[in-house]
Formats: structure tokens, C-alpha cells, sequence
């Protein structure tokens, strides 16, 4: 039985309430149930956004509980830690390797908490903390704006729903001039969480053939 | 056919199909997206209204010509709505008249919490309270049907994490009821309220509500789910869902119409349960009307009356009552601390607001004094809401009061009536100039005052997401529309001193708001300048020589996200969130040349 609790966070103009958006659109494809909510906060730009996608059978409150969160998929450093306490033991973290500084940092009234810092928060409760570049390879890909298509190809790896749902999911929400680019951002996704896992068994040693397009997490 | 809609998006869906002819609003989150789906209908009309009593009336006349008409709004809006509202009430209907309130428990972009289902009670008109989007969408053909039935305006009370959680709804036609066009038939003891007439209608009112309460026992949004019998819950809204996530096994009676309520119901409903709790959020709405049945139940004395609820804190309740089991909590690991020292990313103003220089000037005068009492004249600063008030944040500080729109005029009169011996700005933006400040100039202009009146014209309604207004030349459906010219406005209501200045001349707001200051008589300054969300970048940003920078952050003084301090203390410019040559702020202030303008690199 899929139950699956989902927080996206990250800052505005990332493409956070897009991604969950998406997320929504392929489990319901998938005939699950499915909840979602946003936060955005006052602002329109440059604020924490965070949305919270519930997954399963039935859901009831579109709200997921304390220490309830499985996947942590995080576009910004500062904003994965925010979350560190809502998730729940041994949940998982997609963390894009990148920093906004907001204005008490850029203002020099405060730092930016350091890497140690962050990992420390999301590992406390047990929690496997996978980083990947996205920011960086969206870049590289020629338009930063794909981060969060991307982000969704990463996640797209630790859920049970079939890669064709989701590339029907992307196409239906996106402007056709910019499906293209965003469906490589996809692939690109799926490739580098591949890629991270495998370095990371290959250090603990750990077997990890289960995580691909039907694993039956949770 | 199933579709992922918000409790917005569901509304509008359901009110469209419903046959709903015209629609009216102003903007407030979290009710706002009702209003934008709808406009994007061509058939019917759909209007930003000034402010939330005009949209009531234009729902009434709509109503009264016998056509369906929805009003939406935040629950604030209900107050400055209300007059109409409760007339509404009076007078009824003819065409369905379904008036959405979207409350905000938690406050999450609010400056209270009220809850509006006592509105309901107030005005003597049924209410109805959706639990997800499937119930705000089919409550839609519901309201207005009993709307017309009744004869009588119909509220439905909404809260944000219904209006702005996605849940799958059933869609049960594709199709829009077919409605005829409007026509008026006179009625003067209906629609008009002079007390012979309202006289009349008052026991007609009395005696609606009466058959409402007989028609709440039938119907079919108000049921009971059995469980065991240990434990009876009585819920609405989106408490229902906590509820259920906290106690799937209990009895549960949700109500959808909340007001009147079902009384046979609720009295089998206690019977056959051996603890009732009411399970809601915000007042004891529900709770009190139960008590006031003579029925023992509890409610608020367990679950909190402020805030936002959800599960765990409804588990919470139920576990300290004793009334489920306590589940392994995660121990205290003092995480919750931790996460709590990170640096906070509260909402700011956006780099390239017009909104920055005019505070940035009023912050630079010298004149901001924790108080002026015994000491030397300063500046008070009396604002408004809008994205404006972001200004009250460091490092601008440079707003002293936020209340309720179109507030900060009266309170200006206020205080200089009250004799304080500091010059008194008032701040407003265009958009809620239009709402309701517009009469408070009135008032200063007619009551004698000597204050300086600042309209920030950003040509959008922003902070709620960017809006047409009647100064921004556009409808909500995206025609052409005349737009106000604000300082011809302010000299109508009879400010003879009125001028404009850009808001991106940091030398002639000086001037200009220096000159204000001296003069001892009423002055209007219109500051225009257009949000950057609306107007699109030019491709330029500006950034920082190292060579000519001298570090002494007089740029920093901007609150802009896009000038950042390094380590080392170095200044740079993120090029991709600077506006560039279309603000221009930190240029103007930097002493020292050292800011220059450059093409944007494209990433
Ligand atoms: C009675 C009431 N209705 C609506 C709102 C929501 N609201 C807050 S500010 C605002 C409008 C702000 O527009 P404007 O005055 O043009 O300022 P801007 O945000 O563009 O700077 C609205 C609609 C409210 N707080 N109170």
C-alpha cells in the first residue's frame, strides 16, 4: 500500500508549488488519493515556500503530521534545515547543493549555516541525506529555471510511479515551447540520484538495486 | 471525470456550472483565486470591485434582478462588507446570492483571526462549511438553490487550508445551468428598507430561519458516520479531517450546514454516544450552540481556541482527555531548538520595488525617534496594508502603524489632534487609496489637518498577488478601462497641494518630501513608479567596482536582497534579481561612484 508523505521546500521563484503540482498530478494518475498545500508566506518573491503532498489510499488532512515527513526534497540548503524536525525516522533527503542567502546573511548580521550544520540537522533523526547539483546542472543545461523539473527527476527515482506517468504529468502543466528542455532536466534528475546512490553504496557498501521506477517504498 | 482543484478553483468551477451570472470581489488571500477563475469566463461577469461592500451591493442588485451572484472576500472584508451584508439579509433575494467569507485561523497572511460563522448567526442566514474541494464544489449548486428557495443570502465560510489545499474532485458535468437574463420586478416592501417595510420583513427573517432549521434535519450534507460509542464527535470545515485522522473509529457527525443547526440530529447524535466532544477551529461556535441545548459536551476546553489546528494537535487533545491511546511520540532531542537559530526568511520588499526609495528617504531624515515625548519633534509614520507595510522591517523601519485598509489617514488626524508635536505622514498604496482611503482625506482635508499624505502608486494591487484596480486601466477580465489619475482625485477631495514624483528619483523624493514636511498645511504626494513584478526587466542589472567600493554599506540601508555583504566584507550585486537601470536606488545613494550598470549575463 503507497503512503507517501512529500515536503518541497525552497525559496519563491524556485518552482516549488510547480514541482509539487506535478507530483500531485502523477499520483492521481496513478489512481492514488492525494492532498497537497502550499505555504507561500506574504511575499511574492524571495520568501520560504514549502508545500506538503499526501499520498495514499486515503488521505484525510492535507496537512502531514509531526514528524510524519518520508521525503524531504529540498532546493535550497537554508530551507532543507528549517524542515529537519518534521521528518520522520529514517525518511530520505534530496537536497540541491545551493544557497540563498537572505537579507540578515547578505546584510552580514548573520551566517549562513555551514554544510556540517545543515547534514547534522537532517541526519539527527537517521535520515538519508542525498545532494545532487542541481542548480549546478540546470545551469550547464542552459536555463536555471528546470531546477525544479529536475529536482522532480530525482525525486521521480524514490517513488513507485512509472517515468511515462510522469513525463505525461510535466507535458500537460508546461508551455510546449519549454517541455523539451524540461523533460532532459528530467532525465538529467533520474541520472544524477542514480549516479549519487551508487557512489554512496559503493562507500557504505550497502546494496541498492530496490530504488528505481516500482520500488514499493513505504 | 476526477480533477486536482483548490477549494478556490473548486468554488469557481461549482458556481459556474451553477448558472452563476455575476461575480464580485476584492482581493484578500486567502480568497483571491475564486475571483481570478472566474474572470477567465467569458459568459458571465466577473469584477474587482473598490472594496468588499461595493461587491456586496453589485451582488445584491445582481440578485435582485434575478440572476445567480457570488461575492467573495477575506474575513475582513466581511466587516467592511457588512452594512450590505446585513441588509442582504433583510431585504433576501431573488436570484441565488452565495457570499464566500475565506477565513485565515493561524493568521497566515492576516491581521486576525475572527471567525466569520458568526456572521452567520448575526445575519440570521444559513451557513455552509465545505471539508475539502469535492464538498466546496458540489456546496456551490447547493447554496444557491436554497439561496432562492429561502430567500436568503447564503455564506459559506471557507478557511485557507481548504481555499489553498489541492484535493481530487469528482466532476459531475461538463456542462453550465442555462439561466435567462435579468429583469427587475419592483417590490417595495422587499428592497425597500424604510422601517415600515423592514418591519415587515423582520419576522419574515425570524420565521426563514425557522424553516431552515427543519430543513437542516434532512439534508444530506449533515451526517452521521457510526463508530463505537465510546466516543461522539461533532465536526465541520476542515476539522472534520482531523478528526478523522485522529479517530477514524469514532462516531462522527459532520455537519455541512452549520447554521442553523440540525437540533433533533445533534440531540439522537449525543444520546447514543457516552463522551461528545465538538472538534472546530477558532470559537466555540458549534460548541456553545450544543450547550446552550442543555447537551454536555466538551470542546474548547480541550482543543485551542487560537491558531490553526491540525491532527496532532487534535491527538493531543483526545490523548490528554484519555479518550485514544498515546502513541510513541519522538523523543525530545531538542531538534525542534536547533532548527529554530537558523536565519529567517521573512517576506521583503522585492530589489526594484518602487516601494524602497520613498522609505528609504523617510528613514535617512534624521527625524525617527523611539518617541518624541519630552524630547525633540520627530516623524510618525501611520501605515496601511499592503506590501508597503514590509517597510516596517529593518533595516527601513519606517512605519509606525498597521491596522485595517485606509486606517492610517483617520489615525494621522488622530494624532495630530491629539497634540503630538511630531510631523505625521500617512502612507497608503493605490489600491487601498481606492478601498477605503479615500474618505479618510476627505475627512483630513474638511477636519483641519496639516498632514503629508503619500499614495504609492505601484499600478497594481500587489501584495495580494497583482490585481487590476480602477487605477490600473485594466478589468479583472482583461479589458480597457479608464484609470484614475490619483492626483486629480486628491484634488477633488479638496487637497490643494498635490504632487507626483517617480519613485525611483531618490533626489526629488527627498526634495519633494522635504518641502511636504515644511509646510504646514495638508499635502498630497503621488509616488509612482510601477512594481517589478508587473513590468518585466530590461535586461540590465547594475553592480559594484571593488576598486571604487569603499565597504561602507550605505547601499546595505536599501534592504535589497540583490546587494549582498561577503565575508570579507565585500559588497557585490546578484545580476540576476537586480532591476538595473529601471531602479537604480543603490546608484543614486552610493557617495562614491561605485556602482555600475552592466548587460545582464544570461545563465
Ligand atoms: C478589508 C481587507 N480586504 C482585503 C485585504 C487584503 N489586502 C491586503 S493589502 C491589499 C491591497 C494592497 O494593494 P495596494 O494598496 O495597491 O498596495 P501594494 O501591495 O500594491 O503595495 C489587500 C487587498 C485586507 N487586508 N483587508
Amino acid at each position: 500500500m503507497v503512503k507517501m508523505n512529500v515536503l518541497i521546500a525552497g525559496v519563491g521563484g524556485q518552482g516549488v508549488v510547480l514541482a509539487s503540482d506535478i507530483l500531485a498530478d502523477v499520483a492521481l494518475e496513478a489512481g492514488l488519493d492525494v492532498k497537497k498545500t502550499d505555504t507561500l508566506g506574504m511575499a511574492q518573491r524571495g520568501g520560504s515556500v514549502v508545500t506538503q503532498v499526501r499520498i495514499g489510499e486515503q488521505v484525510a488532512s492535507p496537512l502531514i503530521g509531526d514528524n510524519d515527513v518520508d521525503l524531504l526534497l529540498a532546493f535550497e540548503k537554508l530551507e532543507s534545515g528549517r524542515w529537519a524536525d518534521r521528518l520522520k525516522k529514517g525518511a530520505t533527503v534530496v537536497l540541491n547543493d545551493y544557497s540563498v542567502p537572505p537579507l540578515s546573511v547578505s546584510q552580514g548580521a548573520e551566517a549562513y549555516p555551514g554544510d556540517s550544520e545543515i547534514s547534522h540537522l537532517l541526519k539527527h533523526r537517521g535520515a538519508d541525506l542525498i545532494t545532487i547539483h542541481g542548480s549546478l546542472h540546470a545551469a550547464e543545461m542552459g536555463n536555471p529555471k528546470i531546477l525544479n523539473i529536475l529536482m522532480l527527476g530525482a525525486l521521480s527515482m524514490l517513488t513507485p510511479f512509472n517515468p511515462e506517468l510522469w513525463i505525461e504529468a510535466i507535458s500537460k502543466r508546461l508551455p510546449p515551447k519549454i517541455i523539451e528542455i524540461n523533460l532532459k532536466a528530467f532525465q538529467r534528475g533520474r541520472k544524477d540520484l542514480l549516479s549519487i546512490l551508487a557512489e554512496m553504496s559503493a562507500e557504505s557498501g550497502l546494496e541498492i538495486d530496490g530504488h528505481g521506477d516500482d520500488c514499493g517504498c513505504h | 471525470m476526477k480533477k486536482l482543484l483548490s477549494g478556490n478553483e473548486a468554488i469557481a468551477l461549482g458556481a459556474y456550472q451553477a448558472g452563476l451570472k455575476v461575480a464580485a470581489a476584492y482581493p484578500g488571500t486567502p480568497s483571491t483565486e475564486i475571483l481570478e477563475n472566474l474572470a477567465a469566463y467569458k459568459d458571465l461577469h466577473a469584477e474587482w470591485s473598490t472594496n468588499e461592500k461595493v461587491a456586496m451591493e453589485v451582488g445584491m442588485g445582481a440578485s435582485y434582478a434575478g440572476v445567480r451572484a457570488l461575492v467573495s472576500m477575506k474575513h475582513v472584508g466581511l466587516n467592511v462588507a457588512a452594512d450590505a451584508f446585513m441588509a442582504a439579509s433583510m431585504t433576501g433575494v431573488v436570484g441565488g446570492l452565495v457570499v464566500v467569507s475565506a477565513d485565515d485561523p493561524g493568521m497566515h497572511s492576516s491581521q486576525n483571526e475572527q471567525d466569520n460563522r458568526y456572521f452567520a448567526k448575526f445575519a440570521k442566514v444559513p451557513l455552509l462549511e465545505p471539508s475539502d474541494s469535492q464538498e466546496a464544489y458540489d456546496f456551490m449548486a447547493l447554496a444557491f438553490e436554497m439561496s432562492e428557495h429561502f430567500d436568503t443570502p447564503v455564506l459559506l465560510r471557507m478557511t485557507t487550508r481548504l481555499s489553498h489545499s489541492k484535493t481530487v474532485v469528482q466532476i459531475h458535468r461538463e456542462d453550465r445551468q442555462i439561466t435567462g437574463p435579468g429583469g427587475f420586478n419592483r417590490n417595495p416592501g422587499k428592497f425597500i428598507m424604510l422601517p415600515v417595510n423592514a418591519r415587515q420583513r423582520h419576522p419574515l427573517v425570524e420565521t426563514r430561519l425557522a424553516k431552515l432549521a427543519v430543513f437542516a434535519e434532512s439534508l444530506s450534507i449533515n451526517r452521521i458516520a457510526e463508530g463505537t460509542k465510546q466516543l461522539g464527535i461533532i465536526t465541520s470545515g476542515v476539522s472534520f479531517q482531523y478528526a478523522m485522522e485522529t479517530a477514524p473509529g469514532a462516531s462522527i457527525l459532520k455537519l455541512g450546514l452549520t447554521y442553523p443547526l440540525p437540533e433533533k440530529m445533534v440531540r439522537e447524535f449525543a444520546a447514543g454516544v457516552e463522551k461528545l466532544v465538538v472538534v472546530e477551529e477558532l470559537e466555540p461556535f458549534l460548541e456553545e450552540q450544543i450547550l446552550a441545548m442543555g447537551i454536555n459536551v466538551k470542546g474548547k476546553s480541550l482543543i485551542p481556541r487560537v491558531g490553526e489546528l491540525n491532527q496532532d494537535i487534535v491527538r493531543d487533545a483526545f490523548e490528554s482527555a484519555g479518550w485514544i491511546e498515546t502513541i510513541e511520540k519522538p523523543v525530545q532531542d531538542g531538534l525542534i531548538d536547533e532548527v529554530k537559530t537558523l536565519p529567517k526568511r521573512p517576506p521583503l520588499l522585492c530589489p526594484g520595488c518602487p516601494h524602497t526609495g520613498i522609505f528609504s528617504v523617510l528613514h535617512s531624515l534624521g527625524l525617527r525617534r523611539k518617541t518624541t515625548i519630552g524630547a525633540e519633534a520627530g516623524l510618525v509614520i501611520t501605515g496601511d496594508i499592503g506590501c508597503y507595510t514590509l517597510a516596517a522591517y529593518p533595516p527601513l523601519e519606517a512605519m509606525d502603524t498597521c491596522a485595517c485598509m485606509g486606517a492610517g489617514i483617520g489615525q494621522a488626524l488622530g494624532m495630530e489632534k491629539a497634540g503630538i508635536n511630531d510631523r505625521v505622514v500617512a502612507i497608503i498604496g493605490d489600491s487601498t487609496f481606492l478601498h477605503s482611503g479615500i474618505t479618510g482625506l476627505i475627512n483630513a482635508v474638511y477636519n483641519g489637518s496639516a498632514m503629508t499624505l503619500l499614495i504609492l502608486d505601484n499600478r497594481t494591487t500587489a501584495m495580494t498577488g497583482h490585481q487590476q484596480n480602477p487605477g490600473t486601466g485594466f478589468t479583472a477580465q482583461g479589458a480597457p478601462a479608464p484609470s484614475v489619475n490619483f492626483a486629480n482625485l486628491a484634488k477633488s477631495c479638496g487637497a490643494s497641494d498635490v504632487q507626483e514624483v517617480d519613485a525611483f528619483d531618490i533626489k526629488a523624493l527627498r526634495s519633494v518630501l522635504k518641502s511636504a514636511l515644511d509646510s504646514r498645511s495638508l499635502n498630497v504626494i503621488v509616488v509612482r513608479g510601477s512594481c517589478v513584478a508587473i513590468t518585466p526587466g530590461g535586461g540590465e542589472a547594475l553592480t559594484i567596482d571593488t576598486e571604487r567600493c569603499t565597504q561602507c554599506g550605505t547601499c546595505l540601508s536599501l534592504g535589497c536582497t540583490a546587494i549582498r555583504k561577503g565575508a570579507e566584507g565585500e559588497l557585490t550585486i546578484d545580476n540576476q534579481l537586480c532591476r538595473g537601470g529601471a531602479c537604480r536606488l543603490c546608484q543614486q545613494l552610493c557617495s562614491h561612484q561605485a556602482i555600475e550598470q552592466i548587460i545582464k549575463k544570461v545563465v
